[in-house]
C-alpha cells in the first residue's frame, strides 16, 4: 500500500478519525497562490486536497466554482501546468493530493498518460464527475497498474445493486454526493443523508465521503458523524473571493479550514 | 446491425458520460423509451397529435424553378417548414412530452438556440398542461427574440444563460444542471440527436418520420429512390431524421452541411464533423470542437440553431464509416442560399435550412448526368427576417 490516499484513511481508522478534505481550483487565483494555499491547508491540519482542473463546461458545478474555473482558463492554466506545479509541491509537503478533472480533459491527455504522468507528479488520485465506472475501464485498468485511486461517485439515488458495482470500481475513497444538484454551498443538509450513507457504510468497507453543499462547522461536524471524512469545497473558493487581493491569503485560507476541521 | 448498442455507442461514438445523479434518471427513462416504442396505445397517440396537430404528413415538393436553375439537379423539398411551429422539431417534441406525460414528470426543461426547440417545447408543454422552463443564451434571446416572445406567449419561462459564448452550448449547460437538481419532477426534453444514452436514439425515432415519409413520397411520385438526401447538421436531428430510413439503401448518397461560419479556416465557425476530433461534450462522446487540452472552443454560426461545439454521435458514425460525407458552407453562401430559395421558388427557409440549399449549387456542379435529390426544409424563415434586415 504505497497510495497516499489509502495510506492516509488507513491511519485516520486506526485512530478513529475522519477525514477533512479540501477542494480549491488549481490556478485560481494563480498557480503560485494555489502552491502556498496548499501549504497554508497543510499547517490547518487537512488530511488530502482535491484539486480542481479547469474546464470550460463544468457541469456538475454550482456558480462559485464555475467562476472560478473560468478565471483559471483565462490565466492559461492546463494540465501539465497543474501537473508540474504539484511536482514542486511534492518536495516539500506529502499530503494526499488527488485532481478533480472533467474527462473530456483527461480523454485529451490520453488515460494512460494521464495516469502515468499523475504518478510521476506525485498525484493519487483523481475524480471525474462526469465518469460513470462503465465507461472508465481504461483509465481503471491503467490506474491499477500504477497504485493510482480512482474515485468513484454515489448520489442519493444510486441503487443498492450499483453502490456495490460502484464500490468494487472505487480506490482511495468513494465519494458520497450529498444532495441532487450541483456543487455549491446550502443552508441544511438534506433530508435522508445519514440513513443513506449508513445505508453505503453496510454495502462496502471503503471509506465514504460526503461533499457538495457543506457550507459550516455544524455540518461538518454532523456528518463526520457518520461519513468517513467531509469535503468541502465551495465555502473555501468563497473565502478566496472574498479575500483576493490579501497579501497573506494562503494564511486566511489556512485559519477559515482550521476553524471548520476542528469540528472533525 | 442495430445501433446503438446496449451502452448507447454507435461504433465509438456516444455513451453515457453524466453525473451520477443522473444515471438512474437515464436507467428511467430508457425503460420507459423502449417500452413506449412498442406500445400501440403510445404509437396511436403520437399518430394522433403529429397527424391532426402539427399536419403530418408534410409534403415533398418538387421545387421545379430551383432545379431549372441547377441545371443538373432535380431538387425535391420535404416541407417540414409547414409543420406547426414552423420545424421539424415538433415531431420529437410531441414525442418526448408523452413519454414525459406518462413517467408522470410534471415539469419540462429544454435547451434553446434558435429558439425553435424553444418554441416546439412550449408548445407541447402547453398542449399537454405541464410546466414548461426554457434555457437559452443571452446571446440567443437577443437575435431571436421573436421566438422569445412566442414562448412567453406559450406560457413558458425563458431563463436567459450569460455564461461561456451565451449560446446553445451554456443553455445546454444549465439544463442539465437544472436535471441534476430537480431529478424527481423534471423531464428534459433534449432538441437533438445528442446527449446522453438513450437521447440520440429516442430524438432520432422521432424525427425518423421525416425520411420514412419522404422516402414513400418520392417511391410515389418517381418510382425510385432519389440519389441524394440533403439537411443541414448542427446537432443532427433534422438530417438524422431524413437520413435514417435510407441508411440501407445503399445507393442513396447523404450529404449534412454544416456551419463554416466566416470560414472553417478562421477561429470562428461550427463544422464540428469538419474540424472537430473526438471527446466527450454533454454526455456524449462525439466529435467536439475543443483546444489540444480539451477545453471546448466557442463556435460560430450566423444560424443560431448552428451555432453548437458538438455533433450527434450517429452522425459522427456516419462519416467514421463514410456512409455520409459532410461538407460545410459559409454565413454569407448561406444567406445567399435563403436568398435563392425566396426568389426562386417563392419559400423563405430558416437560416440553419439555408445552409442546405446553398450547397446545391456546389452539388450541381458536381454531378454527372440528372441527379433527384431530396432536401429537408426543416424550418421557415420567420424568426430570422429580424436579425437579416441589415444584410439586404
Amino acid at each position: 500500500m504505497d497510495n497516499r490516499i489509502e495510506k492516509k484513511f488507513f491511519s485516520l481508522r486506526e485512530k478513529n478519525k475522519k477525514a477533512f478534505i479540501a477542494f480549491i481550483t488549481a490556478g485560481y487565483p494563480s498557480l503560485k497562490l494555489t502552491e502556498e494555499i496548499v501549504y497554508g491547508l497543510e499547517q490547518s491540519g487537512v488530511d488530502l486536497i482535491e484539486l480542481g482542473v479547469p474546464f470550460s463546461d463544468p457541469l456538475a458545478d454550482g456558480p462559485t466554482i464555475q467562476l472560478s474555473s473560468a478565471k483559471a482558463l483565462e490565466k492559461g492554466v492546463n494540465l501539465p501546468k497543474i501537473l508540474a506545479m504539484v511536482k514542486k509541491i511534492r518536495i516539500k509537503c506529502d499530503l494526499p493530493i488527488a485532481l478533480m478533472a472533467y474527462y473530456n480533459t483527461v480523454f485529451q491527455y490520453g488515460e494512460e498518460k494521464f495516469v502515468r504522468d499523475c504518478v510521476i507528479s506525485g498525484v493519487d488520485g483523481v475524480i471525474i464527475p462526469d465518469l460513470p465506472p462503465e465507461e472508465g475501464e481504461k483509465l481503471i485498468k491503467h490506474a491499477r497498474k500504477h497504485d493510482f485511486a480512482t474515485v468513484f461517485f454515489i448520489a442519493p439515488n444510486t441503487t443498492t445493486s450499483r453502490i456495490k458495482f460502484i464500490a468494487g470500481m472505487s480506490s482511495g475513497f468513494i465519494y458520497y454526493v450529498s444532495t441532487s444538484g450541483v456543487t455549491g454551498m446550502r443552508k441544511s443538509l438534506p433530508e435522508g443523508l445519514f440513513l443513506n450513507v449508513k445505508r453505503a457504510k453496510k454495502i462496502t468497507k471503503k471509506p465514504i465521503c460526503v461533499g457538495f453543499g457543506v457550507s459550516d462547522a455544524r455540518q461538518v461536524k454532523q456528518i463526520a458523524s457518520v461519513a468517513d471524512g467531509v469535503i468541502v469545497g465551495s465555502a473555501i473558493i468563497k473565502t478566496i473571493n472574498a479575500n483576493i487581493n490579501r497579501k497573506d491569503l494562503a494564511k486566511i485560507v489556512s485559519l477559515y479550514v482550521k476553524s471548520l476541521k476542528r469540528y472533525i | 446491425m442495430r445501433f446503438p448498442n446496449k451502452k448507447g455507442y454507435f461504433g465509438r461514438f456516444g455513451g453515457r458520460f453524466v453525473p451520477e445523479t443522473l444515471i438512474s434518471l437515464l436507467d428511467d427513462l430508457e425503460k420507459s423509451y423502449y417500452s413506449l416504442r412498442k406500445d400501440k396505445v403510445f404509437q396511436g397517440e403520437l399518430d394522433f397529435y403529429l397527424k391532426e396537430y402539427a399536419g403530418r404528413p408534410t409534403r415533398l415538393y418538387f421545387a421545379s424553378k430551383l432545379s431549372r436553375a441547377l441545371r443538373t439537379l432535380r431538387v425535391f423539398l420535404k416541407r417540414e417548414d409547414l409543420l406547426h411551429t414552423g420545424a421539424h422539431k415538433i415531431n420529437n417534441t410531441l414525442g418526448q412530452i408523452l413519454v414525459a406525460a406518462r413517467m408522470k414528470k410534471t415539469r419540462v426543461i429544454a435547451e434553446t438556440g434558435a429558439g425553435q426547440h424553444g418554441v416546439a417545447t412550449a408548445t407541447a408543454a402547453a398542449l399537454l398542461g405541464l410546466k414548461c422552463d426554457i434555457y437559452m443564451g443571452s446571446e440567443d434571446i437577443e437575435r431571436q427574440s421573436l421566438n422569445v416572445y412566442r414562448m412567453k406567449l406559450l406560457g413558458a419561462r425563458v431563463i436567459p444563460v450569460s455564461s461561456g459564448s451565451k449560446t446553445l452550448k451554456d443553455a445546454m449547460n444549465e439544463a442539465i444542471r437544472d436535471w441534476v437538481t430537480n431529478v424527481k419532477d423534471t423531464f428534459y426534453l433534449i432538441g437533438s440527436v445528442a446527449g446522453p444514452h438513450p437521447y440520440p436514439e429516442m430524438v432520432r425515432d422521432f424525427q425518423s418520420i421525416i425520411g420514412k415519409e419522404a422516402g414513400a413520397q418520392f417511391k410515389n411520385k418517381i418510382g425510385k429512390l432519389p440519389d441524394y438526401l440533403v439537411a443541414c447538421v448542427g446537432g443532427g436531428s433534422n438530417a438524422m431524421g431524413l437520413f435514417h430510413a435510407f441508411y440501407n439503401d445503399k445507393s442513396v448518397k447523404m450529404i449534412g452541411i454544416e456551419a463554416a461560419g466566416c470560414g472553417i479556416n478562421t477561429s470562428k465557425h461550427a463544422a464540428t464533423l469538419g474540424k472537430g476530433r473526438i471527446g466527450v461534450l454533454h454526455g456524449s462522446r462525439e466529435n467536439v470542437l475543443q483546444d489540444k487540452y480539451g477545453q471546448i472552443i466557442n463556435a460560430h454560426s450566423i444560424a443560431a440553431g448552428l451555432d453548437y461545439p458538438g455533433v450527434g454521435p450517429e452522425h459522427c458514425f456516419y462519416k467514421e464509416t463514410k456512409r455520409a460525407e459532410y461538407f460545410s458552407v459559409t454565413d454569407k453562401e448561406a444567406v445567399e442560399g435563403l436568398k435563392f430559395l425566396s426568389q426562386s421558388e417563392g419559400i423563405i427557409p430558416a437560416l440553419e435550412t439555408a445552409h442546405a440549399i446553398a450547397y446545391l449549387p456546389k452539388l450541381a456542379k458536381k454531378v454527372k448526368g440528372q441527379k433527384s435529390v431530396i432536401v429537408c426544409l426543416s424550418g421557415r424563415g420567420d424568426k430570422d427576417v429580424n436579425s437579416l434586415k441589415g444584410l439586404l
